[in-house]
C-alpha cells in the first residue's frame, strides 16, 4: 500500500470510530439532517415558494448565514496569522484547527448559496469555458473565485500538514510556507469580496457605504475566534490534546478589540445616517425603531446589540477573560450578536423598504428554517470529522506504520 | 380628461378598450389575439384527430408526458441564447414549440425575430394624464404570459401618489415644538414623494380626486445595474434597446433584483400558474413564452410586438393615450417629438442608469 492510500484508509477509519458522546452528538446533528432532507425535497419541487422570501423580500436567512459563515471562514485566519506572522508558540501547536474550521465554514457557505439559488440544478452555468462566468463585472463571480480559492489552500494547507504529521516527515517549508501566507491574505479578500457583494448596489441605500468591508473584516474577526475559543475549550475537555491558555488568552484578546473596533463602526454608521435622516436611512430606522407598527426586527436590532455590548465589556475585564468557566457563555453571546447583526440586522433590511418605499416584513417558514439548522448540521458534522481527525494524528494516534503494512 | 371618472370594474363604452375584466370582455385588442388564437389552436387538434394524421398532433396529445420530459431533458444541456447559432436557435424553438404546444393544448409559436438596424426603442409616458386604471397592469399580465391568481406576478405597478392635505389645523405639527425650532408642520406631508406611493388602493373608481398616478416598470436602462451583477450573463440589453433574460439560463441568484432601483424584476418563486386558456401562444423567445419556477423576469417592452411593427400592450390599451412608444432614432416618431417638445424627466436620474422611459407632462 502506498503511503498516501493508507494515509486516507488510517484517517477514515479513525474518525468514524468514537465513544458513546460521539456517537450521541452525530446522532443529534443528523436529526436535523433528516428534517433537512425533507426540507430540500420541498424546496426543490415546489421551488422558493416555501419559503416565507417576496418579490419585496427577495434574500433572506440563506443569504444572511452566507455571509456570516464567510466571516466565519475568514475569521480562522485569527489563529493563522498570530502563529505564522508573530510566531505565536501556543497558537502554532494548533494551526490546523484553524484551517479545519475554515474548511467547514466555506463549505456551510456554498450549502447555503445553493439553497439561495432558485434553479441549482443549472449550477453549471457558472462555470468557465462549458458555462459564462460573467467575469470580472459580476461582483458574485468574484466570490466564487475567492471562496473556492480559500477552500483549495485551506484543504491543502491543512491536509499536507496532517499527511506530514502522519508520516513523521518534516514540512517541506517551500510549498508550505506560501501557502499559508498567500492564505492569511486570502481570507481577508473573501469578507471582502462579499461585503462588495452587497455595497455596490446604490439601490440598496442601507448597503450602499464604504464602511461595510472593515466593518464585516472587524465582525468576523469577533465571531471566528469567538466560535474558535468554544471549539478548543470543548476540545481541551474532551481530548487528551491540551490547547495552551496563550493561545485561548490571545484569541479572547482579538475578540475583545475586535468588537469595539465593530460598536465603534456601528455607532459612526447610525450617527450619520439618522442625524438628518434622508429616504436612504430608511431602512435603518425601520430596523431600530420599525415602521408604523411594522416591527418585526426591532427586537433582534435591541437584543443583538445588547449582546455584543455587554461581551464586549464583559471581555475587558481580565479576570472574567480568563475565566474559562464564564468565557464560553460570553464567547456564545458575541457570536449570536453578530449573527443577528449581520442577518436579521443587515442583510433583510437591505430589502425593506423597496426599491420604491414598500415596506413588506419578511419571517422565513419552517422549512426555510429546517434547511438552515440542517446546513449548521452538515457543517458541524462536517467539522467534527475534520477536528477529530486533526487531533488524532496530532496526537499520534494515527500514525504511518511501515511494520503494520505487511499485516 | 383627468375631470373624468371611470369605472374601474365595468367596462366603458366610452373608452376605446376595456381589459379589466378578461373573462367577460374578451373583445379588445390584447384579449382578442388570445381567445381567437385558443380557438383556432382547439380546432386544429381536434380535426387532426378526426382526420387520418396519428402522429401529428395525436402523437402530440396523447403522449405529452413523454414530449414534456424529452424536451426539458434537452433543454437543460442548452446553451447561452446569445451564443447560440442559428441552428441552435432553431432547434431550441422548435422544442419548446413542442412542448408549449402540449402543454397548453394549442399551436403556440416561439419567434426569433432580431434587432433591426437603426432602431431603438423609447417609451414616454405623459404623467398628467395617467387616471390610475390599470388596464395597462391588467393587458400586460394577459399579453405576457405572467403567472395569475395568488401567484399573479404584474410587471406594472402604479402609485398613487398623495396631494397632501395642508390645514390650519397642522399648524401646531412637527417637533421639538416647545423649543422654538419647528420642523415638519404643515408641509410635512408625503405629497409628491414617490417612495410614500401606494400601489395596492383599491377604489370604486379612479381617478381620485386626491391623487395623482405615477405607473412604474422596467426603464430599460440604457446603463442597466441588473445586467453588470448577473453572473451567468442571462440578462443583457439587447441591440434595439430592452433588456431581456434568457429564462433557459437564469440561474435565479435574484442578484439582479437586489441591484434594481426600480424594483422592476419578478421571481416566480414556485410552477408559475398559467391556464391553458388565458395563453397567449404568440411568444418570442426573450419575451412572453412561459416561464417556469425559480427564474426572474421582467418587462421586455413586448418585444414579440414591438420587434413586428406592432404597440406594446400597455400602450394599446391605455384610454387616456397617456402612453407614447416608438424609435428614438426616428426624428418622426412620437417619443422624439415628445422628447423635443415636452417637459420630460427620467426617474431616479441620480442612479445614472439612463432610462429609456420617460415621464412627461403637457
Amino acid at each position: 500500500m502506498t503511503k498516501i492510500s493508507k494515509f486516507t484508509v488510517d484517517y477514515l477509519g479513525y474518525v468514524v470510530k468514537g465513544g458513546p458522546k460521539f456517537y450521541g452528538w452525530l446522532g443529534f446533528l443528523s436529526i436535523f439532517i433528516l428534517v433537512w432532507v425533507y426540507g430540500n425535497y420541498m424546496q426543490l419541487t415546489e421551488g422558493m415558494i416555501i419559503t416565507g422570501l417576496t418579490d419585496q423580500v427577495s434574500w433572506g436567512i440563506y443569504l444572511a448565514n452566507f455571509v456570516f459563515l464567510v466571516g466565519v471562514a475568514a475569521g480562522a485566519v485569527t489563529v493563522v496569522f498570530p502563529a505564522y506572522v508573530y510566531k505565536h508558540e501556543a497558537m502554532h501547536e494548533v494551526t490546523v484547527l484553524g484551517e479545519m474550521l475554515a474548511i467547514a465554514a466555506v463549505v456551510m457557505c456554498m450549502l447555503f448559496v445553493m439553497m439561495h439559488m432558485g434553479r441549482p440544478d443549472r449550477l453549471w452555468h457558472i462555470f468557465p469555458i462549458i458555462g459564462i462566468f460573467n467575469w470580472p463585472h459580476a461582483m458574485l463571480t468574484w466570490d466564487v473565485l475567492v471562496l473556492t480559492g480559500y477552500l483549495i489552500l485551506n484543504l491543502v494547507g491543512g491536509f499536507y500538514y496532517l499527511y506530514k504529521k502522519y508520516c513523521n516527515e518534516p514540512l517541506n517549508k517551500k510549498f508550505y510556507l506560501p501557502v499559508i501566507y498567500v492564505a492569511i491574505v486570502w481570507a481577508l479578500s473573501i469578507h471582502t469580496v462579499t461585503a462588495f457583494l452587497l455595497n455596490t448596489m446604490p439601490a440598496r441605500p442601507l448597503w450602499h457605504t464604504g464602511m461595510m468591508p472593515i466593518r464585516f473584516i472587524t465582525t468576523a474577526f469577533a465571531a471566528g475566534p469567538a466560535l474558535i475559543i468554544i471549539v478548543f475549550l470543548i476540545v481541551r475537555k474532551n481530548t487528551k490534546l491540551w490547547i495552551k491558555d496563550e493561545a485561548i488568552n490571545l484569541l479572547s484578546q482579538i475578540v475583545v478589540w475586535c468588537l469595539g473596533i465593530a460598536l465603534f463602526l456601528t455607532l459612526s454608521e447610525v450617527v450619520t445616517e439618522l442625524y438628518h435622516p434622508t429616504e436612504h436611512s430608511l431602512g435603518l430606522q425601520y430596523l431600530m425603531f420599525g415602521h408604523h407598527g411594522l416591527n418585526n426586527l426591532v427586537p433582534w436590532f435591541w437584543g443583538s446589540l445588547i449582546a455584543m455590548v455587554a461581551a464586549f465589556v464583559l471581555l475587558l475585564i481580565p479576570s472574567i477573560r480568563k475565566d474559562y468557566s464564564k468565557l464560553p457563555y460570553i464567547c456564545v453571546m458575541a457570536f449570536l450578536g453578530i449573527w443577528v447583526e449581520k442577518g436579521m440586522g443587515l442583510l433583510i433590511p437591505g430589502s425593506i423598504p423597496t426599491p420604491i418605499g414598500e415596506f413588506t416584513q419578511y419571517s422565513p417558514t419552517f422549512l426555510e428554517i429546517a434547511n438552515s439548522l440542517g446546513n449548521w448540521a452538515i457543517g458541524f458534522l462536517v467539522l467534527t470529522i475534520l477536528l477529530k481527525g486533526a487531533i488524532g494524528i496530532m496526537l499520534g494516534d494515527i500514525k504511518y506504520a511501515k511494520d503494520e503494512g505487511g499485516k | 380628461m383627468t375631470n373624468k371618472k371611470i369605472p374601474v370594474n365595468q367596462p366603458d363604452d366610452q373608452t376605446p378598450c376595456s381589459c379589466s375584466d378578461p373573462q367577460t370582455t374578451p373583445t379588445c385588442g390584447v384579449a382578442d389575439d388570445n381567445v381567437s388564437e385558443s380557438r383556432r389552436g382547439f380546432v386544429k387538434n381536434v380535426s387532426g384527430l378526426s382526420v387520418a394524421s396519428l402522429m401529428g398532433t395525436a402523437a402530440l396529445l396523447t403522449n405529452s408526458d413523454d414530449a414534456h420530459a424529452n424536451t426539458e431533458w434537452a433543454e437543460w444541456f442548452q446553451g447561452n441564447y446569445r451564443l447560440m447559432s442559428d441552428e441552435e436557435k432553431a432547434r431550441a424553438v422548435a422544442r419548446l414549440e413542442r412542448r408549449y404546444s402540449a402543454e397548453f393544448g394549442k399551436k403556440v409559436t416561439v419567434d426569433t425575430t432580431p434587432p433591426q438596424e437603426g432602431v431603438l426603442f423609447g417609451y414616454a409616458l405623459n404623467i398628467q394624464k395617467c387616471i390610475g386604471c390599470r388596464r395597462c397592469v391588467k393587458a400586460c399580465v394577459q399579453e405576457n404570459n405572467q403567472s395569475r391568481g395568488e401567484r399573479e406576478i404584474e410587471w406594472i405597478r402604479v402609485l398613487k401618489m398623495e396631494k397632501g392635505e395642508f390645514t390650519v389645523k397642522k399648524m401646531k405639527d412637527g417637533y421639538p415644538g416647545d423649543y422654538g425650532i419647528q420642523v415638519g408642520g404643515n408641509a410635512y406631508s408625503a405629497s409628491g414623494v414617490v417612495l410614500e406611493g401606494e400601489h395596492y388602493y383599491e377604489p370604486e373608481q379612479v381617478p381620485d380626486e386626491d391623487a395623482f398616478y405615477m405607473p412604474i416598470a422596467c426603464m430599460q436602462c440604457e446603463k442597466p445595474p441588473c445586467v453588470k451583477v448577473c453572473p451567468v450573463r442571462t440578462t443583457y440589453r439587447e441591440a434595439d434597446g430592452p433588456v431581456v433574460v434568457d429564462y433557459n439560463w437564469c440561474i435565479g441568484c435574484r442578484m439582479c433584483i437586489g441591484a434594481c432601483p426600480y424594483w422592476a424584476r419578478r421571481f416566480n418563486w414556485g410552477e408559475p400558474n398559467l391556464p391553458k386558456e388565458e395563453m397567449n401562444p404568440v411568444t418570442h423567445y426573450l419575451g412572453n413564452r412561459p416561464r417556469m419556477k425559480g427564474v426572474v423576469e421582467k418587462c421586455t417592452f413586448c418585444i414579440q410586438r414591438v420587434r413586428k411593427g406592432r404597440y406594446p400592450a400597455c400602450v394599446e390599451v391605455c384610454p387616456v393615450g397617456a402612453r407614447k412608444f416608438g424609435n428614438l432614432l426616428d426624428p418622426n416618431s412620437e417619443v422624439r417629438k415628445i422628447l423635443a417638445r415636452k417637459r420630460v424627466f427620467r426617474l431616479k436620474a441620480e442612479m445614472n442608469t439612463y432610462p429609456k422611459f420617460f415621464y412627461y407632462v403637457d
